[in-house]
C-alpha cells in the first residue's frame, strides 16, 4: 500500500503544540500528519510538565508525613524514600500519556511519521519536506507548521555534563539524592526542582541573577515566595551572577559575584535552569525568508512566518514557554489555515502561568508594576489564606490572592495567587478575563463555602474595600 | 450542522409575505449580521439578517415569491466543510411554499385588490424588532433581538457614550467585546485627527477641543438611507401657502370647552383632520409612484413625524379621514407617547400615504420637508403667529400659519399639489366644513 505523501497540514513536532494542531486540523477536515523524532507529547509530556508533577506529588507526600502528628496521626518506624520507585512512577505517568497521544492521533486519522523533518523547496503543490529516520521519505505539505519546541539554554564555559552539572532532563531522573544542590535560575523550572529536592531533604541553594526570584510574577508574590522558601530551609541568593563552575570529585564549586563581591559555594550537584532556546536549527530554514530572533522563529499572531504556507507555534517562537500557550497557538494557526472567520490571535497577557512548587504560584494578566507602567489607575485587592476556613482546616493557610482592577472600567487587569491549590483556581480568573467581566460580576458570583476559592471572591471584594473576612 | 433559514415573522400578526429579493447567492459566504434577503408584507419591507455564519448552500424560495408562509424554510446555510448533499433538504423543500413566480399571476388580481401591497417600511425606530429574525418562533426571535456584549464592553461604551447597537461584535457568536468598543472610540479619535485635506475636518473649528464620533444607531442608518433615497429618486417641488387660523383656534377652544375633561384637541389634530379631508377631496395625492404605475390608496393613512432622542419615527394614523376629532386626538396622543417610549410595533410605523411634519412648536415660520419614501408628499407645518395682513384694503392682525407641501413630481404635478393645498387651506380656514 502506497503511503500518503501529500498533506494539507504537515506538523513538525509532536508536543502539546504540534499534536493539538494536527488533531484540530483533522477536525476541520484537513489531512494532517505529525513528524516526531522522539516521543509523542514532546517535552511537556515526557520531560517537562507531567513527569515533574509526578515527582512533586511524591515530594508533597514526603512533606506531609512530617506533619501528620499535627493532625493527630502518629506514624511509628522509619520513613524512607525509594528514589528509584519515585522516578519510575514519574516515567510510567509520562509513558501512559504519550501512549494516549498516539491513540488520539490515530482516532483522528492523523498520520504519525517517525523521523526528523527538513524543509526543502516550495513548489506549486506545497512545501517539500524530507524525512530522515528509520525509513527516509519525502512528503509534501500545503501548509507546514513548525512546532519543534525548545531546549535548555547553555552558557559557554558553564555547560552541563549530565552528571554533576545537569539540566531539567537529568534532574528529572536522579539515580541518587545529592546531599546538597545548587539551582541556577529561579524561573518556574528552577523553582520547581528546588522545591522538589528540598522536600526530599536536600540542602538547596537557588542563585538568581535578577534582584528577585520568579521575575515573571508580581513583585509581592515573588517576595512572599522568597520568604516561604527560606522558611523551608532553602537558601536563596538574588542579584547573584554565576562566574564559574569548577568540578572536583564529588563536588562542584560555584563562583558567584554579588554586588561586586565574589564568593564560592560548593554542592554535590548543580541544576542549570537559565532559560531555554528554540529548536530552530536543522530545519532547513536557512534557505527561506523566515526570520529568527535569538533562535526563536518570528511569526505573526496566527503563527505565520515570512514564508507563505510556513508557520511556527509554541516554544520555538519564544516566551512564554508554556504548553497551554503552544496548544492554543496550534489551534489558532490551523483555524486560520482552514479559513475560519472567528479566529483571533492570543490577546496580550491572557496566558496564565503556573509554578507547581510548594506553596503553589499562579497568575494571569498584568502585575501591579506592569499595570501601573501601562498607565492604569488601579485598585488592588488582597486576601490571605489565613482568613479562609478551608485553608485553615487543611492545615495549609500560607499565601494570598491578589487582584488588580482598572479603577476606571473595573476590568480585571491581573490576578496573582500563591498558596494551596492556586494552580487549579487561576482558571476562574482566566475565564473572567476572557468573558470580560468587571468587578461587579465577580462580586455577584456565589463562591461555594467552604472552599479555597472563597479567597478569590474576598480578594475582589477587598479591591473595593468590601472584604468580609479580613 | 447546516442551518435552515426560515421565513421570519415581521410582526406578530404576519402569516405570510413576499420574498422580495435575495441579497446573497448560493455559494456566498455570510457572516452573522449580514443582510441576506428582503421580505415584504402588505405593510413593510424588512431586511433579514443571517444569525449564523456559513456558506449559502441553497436558496429554496425564488425571488419575488409571494405568500411565503412564516417559518417556511427559505434557504440552507452550510457550515464550512459541509456539503449540501449532507443536508436533508427534502424535508426543507416540503415546507417551502407552493407558490413561485410562475404562479404569481394567478395571485395577482387578489393582491392588486389589497391597496397597500408594496408599501415599504417607513422610518423605523431603533427599538424595532427589525432584521435578525431568521428563527422559528416569536420567542426565539425575541431572544435574537438581545444584544450580546461583554460586561466590560458595556461599561466602557456607557462611559464613552457609545451606542452598542451600532457596533459590530467580533467576539464569539458576534458578541461585542472590549476591543470592538475600543475600536469605535479609536475611530472617533482618528476622525478628529484627520488631515485638513478632508472636507469634514476642514469644516471643524481648528484645534479648539476634539470631536467625538458617535457610531450610527440602527435608526440613524435608516433615516440616512431612506431620506437620501428620497432626495435622489423623488424630484421634489415645493408649494407654500398661508392659512388664517383664527377661526380654527376659536373653534378649537369651543370644542375643548364643551368636550369632556379627557378630550383635549390640539391644533395639530385639526391639521391632520384637514389634511385627511383634503386627501378625500384630491385623492390623486394619496398614492405611491411605482415602477409599473401609480398606486392610489382607498384609505387615508397619515403618518406623523415624532421627534425622538437621536432621530424620529413616523407612526401612522390609519383611516384618519374616518376618525372624529376626539378619536383622532386620542390616537395621535397614544401613538406619540408610545413612539417616544419605543413601544411601537412595526405595523404601526410602516405604510402610510402621506406625512405631516410640524415644527410650529419651535417657532419655525416655514420649512420644506423631505418626502418620506415611497409616499408622494409631505406637509411641513410652521408656527401659527400673529402677522400684519391686508384685509379689504386695510391692515389687520391675523393668526397665520404657513404650510409647505413637498411633493414628488413623478406622481403629483404642480397643479395637483396646488389643488390639494387649496383644499387643505379651505378646511383649515373654515373648520366647520371639515366637521362633516
Amino acid at each position: 500500500m502506497a503511503e500518503k505523501s501529500v498533506f494539507d497540514v504537515v506538523v513538525v513536532g509532536g508536543g502539546p503544540g504540534g499534536y493539538v494542531a494536527a488533531i484540530r486540523a483533522a477536525q476541520l477536515g484537513l489531512s494532517a500528519c505529525v513528524v516526531e523524532k522522539e516521543h509523542l507529547g514532546g517535552i511537556c509530556l515526557n520531560w517537562g510538565c507531567i513527569p515533574t508533577k509526578a515527582l512533586l506529588r511524591a515530594a508533597e507526600f514526603r512533606h506531609n508525613l512530617d506533619h501528620l502528628s499535627e493532625f493527630g496521626i502518629e506514624v511509628t518506624g522509619d520513613i524512607s524514600v525509594n528514589l528509584e520507585k519515585v522516578v519510575a512512577r514519574s516515567r510510567n505517568v509520562a509513558g501512559r500519556l504519550s501512549g494516549g497521544v498516539a491513540h488520539l492521533l490515530k482516532k483522528n486519522k492523523v498520520v504519525v511519521i517517525d523521523g526528523t523533518a527538513k524543509l526543502g523547496s516550495r513548489t506549486a503543490a506545497g512545501w517539500q519536506v524530507a524525512i530522515t529516520g528509520k525509513t527516509n521519505s519525502q512528503i509534501t505539505g500545503k501548509h507546514v507548521i513548525l512546532a519543534t519546541g525548545a531546549r535548555a539554554r547553555q552558557i559557554p564555559g558553564l555547560e552541563a555534563d549530565g552528571e554533576q552539572i545537569v539540566t531539567y532532563r537529568e534532574a528529572m531522573v536522579p539515580k541518587s539524592m545529592p546531599k546538597s544542590l545548587i539551582v541556577v535560575g529561579s524561573g518556574a523550572i528552577g523553582i520547581e526542582f528546588a522545591s522538589f529536592y528540598r522536600d526530599m531533604g536536600v540542602e538547596v541553594t537557588v542563585i538568581e541573577a535578577m534582584d528577585r526570584i520568579l521575575t515573571a510574577e508580581d513583585e509581592e508574590i515573588s517576595a512572599l515566595a522568597h520568604k516561604a522558601f527560606e522558611k523551608r530551609g532553602m537558601r536563596i541568593l538574588t542579584s547573584a551572577k554565576l562566574q564559574a563552575l569548577d568540578k572536583a570529585k564529588g563536588q562542584v564549586t560555584a563562583t558567584i559575584e554579588t554586588d561586586g563581591k565574589t564568593q564560592t559555594l560548593t554542592a554535590e550537584r548543580v541544576i542549570m535552569a537559565i532559560g531555554i532556546v528554540g529548536n530552530s536549527e536543522g530545519l532547513g530554514l536557512e534557505q527561506t525568508k523566515v526570520k529568527l530572533d535569538r533562535g526563536h522563529i518570528v511569526t505573526d499572531g496566527y503563527g505565520a512566518t515570512a514564508e507563505p504556507g510556513l508557520y511556527a507555534i509554541g516554544d520555538v517562537t519564544g516566551a512564554p514557554w508554556l504548553a497551554h500557550k503552544a496548544s492554543h497557538e496550534g489551534i489558532i494557526c490551523v483555524e486560520k489555515i482552514a479559513g475560519r472567520k472567528d479566529v483571533h490571535p492570543i490577546a496580550d497577557n491572557t496566558v496564565p502561568g503556573c509554578t507547581y512548587c510548594r506553596p503553589q504560584i499562579a497568575s494571569v494578566g498584568l502585575s501591579e508594576a506592569k499595570a501601573k507602567a501601562a498607565g492604569y489607575e488601579i485598585r488592588v485587592g488582597r486576601f490571605p489564606f489565613l482568613g479562609n476556613g478551608k485553608a485553615i482546616a487543611m492545615g495549609d493557610d500560607e499565601g494570598m490572592i491578589k487582584t488588580i482592577f482598572c479603577k476606571k472600567t473595573g476590568a480585571l487587569l491581573g490576578a496573582h495567587l500563591i498558596g494551596p491549590e492556586v494552580t487549579e483556581m487561576i482558571q476562574g480568573y482566566a475565564i473572567a478575563r476572557t468573558l470580560e467581566t468587571t468587578e461587579a460580576e465577580l462580586m455577584h458570583t456565589i463562591f461555594p463555602h467552604p472552599t479555597l476559592s472563597e479567597a478569590m471572591h474576598e480578594s475582589v471584594l477587598d479591591a473595593y474595600d468590601r472584604a468580609i473576612h479580613f | 450542522m447546516a442551518a435552515k433559514i426560515l421565513m421570519p415573522a415581521l410582526s406578530p400578526t404576519m402569516t405570510d409575505g413576499t420574498l422580495a429579493r435575495w441579497l446573497v447567492a448560493e455559494g456566498d459566504e455570510v457572516r452573522s449580521g449580514d443582510v441576506i434577503a428582503e421580505i415584504e408584507t402588505d405593510k413593510a419591507t424588512m431586511e433579514v439578517e443571517a444569525i449564523d455564519e456559513g456558506v449559502v448552500g441553497q436558496l429554496l424560495v425564488p425571488e419575488g415569491t409571494q405568500n411565503v408562509a412564516v417559518n417556511a424554510v427559505i434557504a440552507i446555510l452550510l457550515e464550512e466543510g459541509e456539503a449540501l448533499a449532507d443536508v436533508d433538504v427534502s424535508d426543507a423543500s416540503a415546507s417551502a411554499p407552493a407558490e413561485t413566480p410562475a404562479s404569481a399571476e394567478t395571485a395577482a388580481p387578489e393582491t392588486a385588490a389589497a391597496p397597500q401591497e408594496a408599501a415599504p417600511a417607513a422610518i423605523a425606530p431603533a427599538a424595532a424588532p427589525v432584521a435578525e429574525i431568521a428563527t422559528p418562533s416569536p420567542a426565539a426571535a425575541q431572544a435574537q433581538a438581545r444584544l450580546f456584549a461583554s460586561p466590560l464592553a458595556k461599561r466602557i461604551a456607557a462611559q464613552n457614550q457609545i451606542s452598542l447597537s451600532g457596533l459590530h461584535g467580533t467576539g464569539p457568536h458576534g458578541r461585542i467585546i472590549k476591543a470592538d468598543v475600543d475600536a469605535a472610540i479609536a475611530a472617533g479619535g482618528a476622525a478628529a485627527s484627520q488631515s485638513p485635506a478632508s472636507a469634514v475636518s476642514a469644516a471643524l473649528p481648528a484645534a479648539s477641543g476634539g470631536s467625538e464620533l458617535v457610531p450610527h444607531s440602527a435608526m440613524r442608518r435608516t433615516i440616512a438611507e431612506r431620506l437620501q433615497l428620497s432626495k435622489q429618486q423623488a424630484p421634489h417641488f415645493y408649494l407654500t401657502v398661508d392659512c388664517h387660523i383664527d377661526t380654527l383656534l376659536e373653534n378649537r377652544k369651543q370644542l375643548n370647552a364643551q368636550a369632556g375633561d379627557d378630550v383635549k384637541i390640539s391644533v395639530n389634530d385639526m391639521i391632520i383632520r384637514a389634511a385627511a379631508m383634503a386627501m378625500r377631496t384630491v385623492p390623486k395625492v394619496n398614492g405611491y409612484f411605482e415602477a409599473d404605475g401609480c398606486r392610489y390608496f382607498e384609505d387615508v393613512d397619515i403618518s406623523m413625524a415624532v421627534a425622538l432622542d437621536g432621530g424620529l419615527v413616523t407612526p401612522v394614523i390609519r383611516s384618519a379621514d374616518k376618525l372624529g376629532l376626539a378619536a383622532l386626538s386620542q390616537t395621535t396622543k397614544d401613538l406619540a407617547k408610545r413612539a417616544r417610549d419605543g413601544a411601537l410595533s412595526p405595523e404601526e410605523y410602516t405604510g402610510g400615504g402621506f406625512t405631516i411634519s410640524n415644527l410650529g412648536m419651535f417657532g419655525i415660520r416655514e420649512f420644506a420637508a423631505v418626502i418620506n419614501p415611497p409616499q408622494s408628499a409631505i406637509l411641513a407645518v410652521g408656527a401659527g403667529e400673529q402677522r400684519a395682513v391686508v384685509k379689504d384694503g386695510e391692515l389687520a392682525v391675523a393668526t397665520v400659519m404657513s404650510v409647505t407641501l413637498s411633493a414628488d413630481h413623478r406622481i403629483v404635478d404642480g397643479a395637483l399639489g396646488a389643488q390639494w393645498l387649496q383644499a387643505f387651506k379651505g378646511f383649515v380656514e373654515n373648520p366647520v366644513t371639515m366637521l362633516l
